[in-house]
C-alpha cells in the first residue's frame, strides 16, 4: 500500500458524492464512486455517505448487496468512514418514517435531533468537543466548528462514542470502534478542519 | 451556546465571470469566481452565494460548470441563485456540487416552484431570495429586476408565504440600500426575522463592520451578505470575524 490509498465511495443512488469525491482527491487519496464488488473488495477504504431517509437508503444498500460487502471489508479490517446519514447507517436501528433496521457496525439507536424545541433539520457550523483522542480527529482543535445538516442522530454506547455538538441539547456527532467511524458533519463542506479529517482518515487507510 | 452567525460573501457572475471586478493584488485572474471562493473559503469565510445574471438562454451552461469547478476546490457550502426555474435547473447545479439553490422571480410567477424543489432535495436546500424596497406607506414592497418592478406583494407576507411552500431560508436584500455602503435596511431584517421561523441572511447596504454586527443585533439576522467591502480588500473575512467576535458575536473562527 503506497501513501495515495484507493478510497471507494459507496453509491446507493442517494445524495450528491461528487462534494466527498473532489474533497478525497484534495487531500491525496484516489477516490471514485462506485457500487462495483469488485472495485470496492479491492479498496483501501470505503467512504459510506448519503443523504436522504434512512429506511430508503437501507433498502437501496441491500438491492445492491453493499451491506455485506461493508461487513466483508470490515472482517478484513478495512477502514470505513460514514459521513451525515452514512454514519446513523452503521448503527444498529432507527425511529425514521417508522423504524428501520440499520447495518450494525456500531452500537446503538437513532432517534430525532433532541433540538428542545429548535428547529429542524439542524442546519450550520456547530462546535465540536471531542469525549476522547483518536487517529481520525488528530490535529483538531477543541471545540472546532463543522458543517451540519441533519435531522437525526446517534446515540452510541460510551466506548464508541468520539465527538459530541450542542443544539438545543448535546448530541453525539463522531462515533469509532475498530477501524470503523461515523461523523454527522460534512467534512468535504467544513473547510480546512473538514479536509484534516478526511486526510487523517485517508492516512489511516494508507 | 448559541448559533455561529455567518459571514457569506457574495459573487455576481456573468457568463461565468465575476461582474465586479476586484482588487486583491495576489490573485491571478480577478475574473475567476472560483478563484475568488478559494480565496475566501481561506480566509474563514463560512458559505458562498453566487449570483448569475447570464441573461442568454445559451449561457445558462456556464453556471453548472461553476458550481462543478467550484466543488472540485471549495469546501464550504455554497448557494447558486439567478435563473433556477425548475426542479431539472436546480438539479443540474446541486448535483453538480452546489448544497443550496435561491429562487427569486420564479417563485414569484409561480410559487408551487418551492414546494417541488423542498419536496426534491429537501428545505434545507431551497432559499427563497426577496429583493425587498420601502414604500411611500412604509411598508416594504417585493421587487423584481433589480427593483425596477413592483410585484404587488408585501415582503413579510411573501417571505411568510414563501417558507411556509418550502423554502427553508431567506436572502433577504434591501434595494433601497444594495450598493450604498450605508449598512444593512435593520427594520426590514428584524420585521422579517420576527415573522419567520428560517434563518435570515441580510444583504445590500454593508459598508463597515459595525454594519455587520447591527445587522445580528438590531436586525436580528442569522448571517450577513457582502460583496464590495471583501472584494475590493476594504476588509477581510477574517477582520470581519474578529470584529464581530469582540461584540460578543459567536463566529466561526
Amino acid at each position: 500500500m503506497g501513501s495515495s490509498p484507493q478510497l471507494a465511495i459507496l453509491d446507493y443512488g442517494m445524495g450528491n458524492l461528487r462534494s466527498v469525491e473532489k474533497a478525497l482527491e484534495k487531500v491525496g487519496a484516489r477516490a471514485f464512486v462506485t457500487s462495483d464488488e469488485e472495485e470496492i473488495a479491492a479498496a483501501d477504504g470505503l467512504i459510506l455517505p448519503g443523504v436522504g431517509a434512512f429506511p430508503k437508503a437501507m433498502e437501496r444498500i441491500r438491492e445492491l448487496e453493499l451491506d455485506r460487502m461493508l461487513r466483508e471489508a470490515v472482517e478484513r479490517d478495512v477502514p470505513v468512514l460514514g459521513i451525515c446519514l452514512g454514519l446513523q447507517l452503521l448503527f444498529d436501528s432507527t425511529i425514521e418514517l417508522g423504524g428501520a433496521e440499520g447495518l450494525g457496525l456500531l452500537t446503538g439507536d437513532v432517534v430525532q435531533v433532541p433540538a428542545g424545541g429548535r428547529k429542524i433539520p439542524h442546519i450550520g457550523w456547530a462546535e465540536v468537543t471531542w469525549e476522547k483522542p483518536d487517529p481520525l480527529i488528530n490535529g483538531l482543535r477543541p471545540g472546532e466548528p463543522l458543517y451540519f445538516v441533519h435531522s437525526f442522530v446517534v446515540s452510541p454506547t460510551e466506548d464508541e462514542l468520539v465527538g459530541t455538538a450542542s443544539y438545543g441539547s448535546r448530541f453525539a456527532c463522531v462515533a469509532g470502534k475498530g477501524k470503523v467511524w461515523g461523523v454527522q458533519f460534512h467534512p468535504e463542506k467544513s473547510s480546512a478542519a473538514g479536509l484534516r479529517l478526511l486526510r487523517n482518515f485517508k492516512e489511516i487507510c494508507s | 451556546m448559541s448559533d455561529l452567525k455567518r459571514i457569506i460573501p457574495c459573487l455576481d457572475v456573468n457568463d461565468g465571470r465575476v461582474v465586479k471586478g476586484t482588487n486583491f493584488i495576489d490573485i491571478r485572474d480577478a475574473g475567476d469566481p472560483v478563484e475568488l471562493a478559494e480565496r475566501y473559503d481561506a480566509e474563514g469565510a463560512d458559505e458562498l452565494v453566487f449570483l448569475d445574471i447570464t441573461a442568454s438562454h445559451e449561457g445558462r451552461d456556464t453556471i453548472v460548470e461553476l458550481a462543478r469547478r467550484t466543488a472540485e476546490n471549495v469546501f464550504i457550502p455554497f448557494t447558486i441563485g439567478g435563473g433556477i426555474r425548475s426542479v431539472e435547473d436546480a438539479k443540474a447545479v446541486l448535483g453538480a456540487g452546489a448544497d443550496k439553490v435561491a429562487v427569486n422571480s420564479a417563485a414569484l410567477k409561480r410559487p408551487e416552484l418551492l414546494g417541488e424543489l423542498a419536496e426534491v432535495f429537501g428545505s434545507q436546500c431551497v432559499v427563497i431570495a426577496i429583493d425587498a424596497k420601502k414604500k411611500e406607506d412604509g411598508t416594504y414592497g417585493v421587487f423584481l429586476n433589480g427593483g425596477r418592478v413592483e410585484t404587488g406583494r408585501d415582503a413579510i407576507e411573501w417571505a411568510k408565504e414563501a417558507t411556509s411552500l418550502g423554502a427553508g431560508e431567506i436572502l433577504l436584500t434591501s434595494m433601497d440600500r444594495d450598493g450604498t455602503n450605508i449598512g444593512y435596511e435593520l427594520e426590514l431584517t428584524r420585521a422579517v426575522a420576527r415573522a419567520t421561523d428560517v434563518p435570515v441572511i441580510a444583504s445590500g447596504g454593508a459598508g463597515e463592520l459595525s454594519h455587520l454586527t447591527e445587522a445580528i443585533e438590531e436586525g436580528e439576522a442569522d448571517a450577513v451578505l457582502c460583496a464590495s467591502i471583501f472584494h475590493y480588500g476594504q476588509f477581510t473575512v477574517g477582520q470581519a470575524k474578529k470584529h464581530m467576535a469582540m461584540h460578543g458575536i459567536p463566529v466561526r473562527v
